[in-house]
């Protein structure tokens, strides 16, 4: 493993480069498809509003995926995240509007531990709210 | 209604083992919109330390979830998978999932809560490769919400 970032060049409070990652009906329906997931409130509006959802929701893990690429692309090495867990807080809604959801993630070293690792706590965002919640990887560190 | 405590610490066969193949890493990959060659590129890989392409780091949900099956559609144990939803994940890696990884599951409950009708539980699924060896451990607990008052 050759993560690019040194474990002593970080601090706690670093910030990692924030991100924001586009969702739409199209990407619902091939992450479905990649990830073996076709449960219908991630495509079928009408499946979604009758078990109570406002609308077509992401896949959780389709937003837990995309939340750890602001780790990954920090690392540069994705097996630099040897630790990573999310609480699923809110629900992505994704609209038919042309447009879907915007996902913004933003991360911070939060503790530096032994072995050359750091925490880092993630925040996910989408419409104002927050997606998910107690967001945290442990990465090893060169 | 609760769901039997007797099911805490119950563990199922492990699963019949999933090859881990590059084009199904770079389909996952296209599918988060994720360029990082690692994911796609034998030599980039090589060139981090790994023997061939790795996986990203949730791409082994769709395995450890599959193999959540057992428990989540064990008649014995009776959740209503229409009320289910997914609450927490959690992962903690020994080393990459890989490309030509043979990887078997072994599934177990680890509690079983019930919470203002909810019905809470945490399933823990260990991944080994084809040598035994350990490559990733994963949690998630599911909720199967109560119905509502009628």
């Amino acid at each position: 493993m050759t993560a690019k970032i040194a474990y002593d060049e970080v601090e706690v409070g670093t910030e990692l480069p924030a991100q924001s990652f586009p969702v739409t009906r199209a990407t619902l329906v091939r992450y479905a498809g990649a990830s073996g997931d076709f449960n219908p409130i991630h495509w079928n509006e009408k499946f979604a509003k009758e078990v109570g959802l406002p609308d077509v929701i992401a896949h959780g893990m389709f937003t837990m995926a995309e939340a750890i690429r602001v780790v990954t692309d920090w690392t540069g090495d994705p097996a630099a995240v040897v630790e990573y867990g999310v609480r699923f807080t809110k629900p992505v809604v994704v609209p038919n509007d042309g447009r879907g959801a915007v996902v913004e993630v933003s991360a911070k070293v939060a503790a530096k531990l032994d072995d050359r690792r750091v925490r880092v706590d993630l925040l996910a965002m989408s419409a104002g709210q927050k997606v998910l919640g107690m967001s945290r990887a442990v990465v090893q560190l060169g | 209604m609760a769901l039997d405590q007797s099911f805490v610490g119950r563990t199922y066969p492990p699963t019949p083992p999933y090859e881990v193949g590059r084009e199904k890493i770079r389909e996952f990959a296209e599918a988060i919109g994720d360029a990082n060659p690692a994911y796609t590129d034998q030599e980039a890989a090589k060139a981090l330390g790994h023997p061939d392409v790795v996986a990203p780091p949730t791409f082994v949900f769709s395995i450890t979830f599959k193999a959540a099956g057992q428990v989540i559609e064990d008649p014995q144990l009776g959740l209503d998978y229409s009320r289910v939803v997914h609450g927490d994940q959690k992962f903690a890696y020994t080393r990459p999932v890989r490309a030509g990884d043979r990887l078997s599951v072994t599934t177990t409950i680890e509690a079983v809560k019930s919470l203002a009708g909810n019905d809470i539980l945490d399933i823990r699924g260990e991944v080994h490769d084809e040598a035994g060896e350990h490559v990733v451990t994963a949690w998630t607990k599911i909720v199967s919400r109560a119905p509502e008052e009628a």
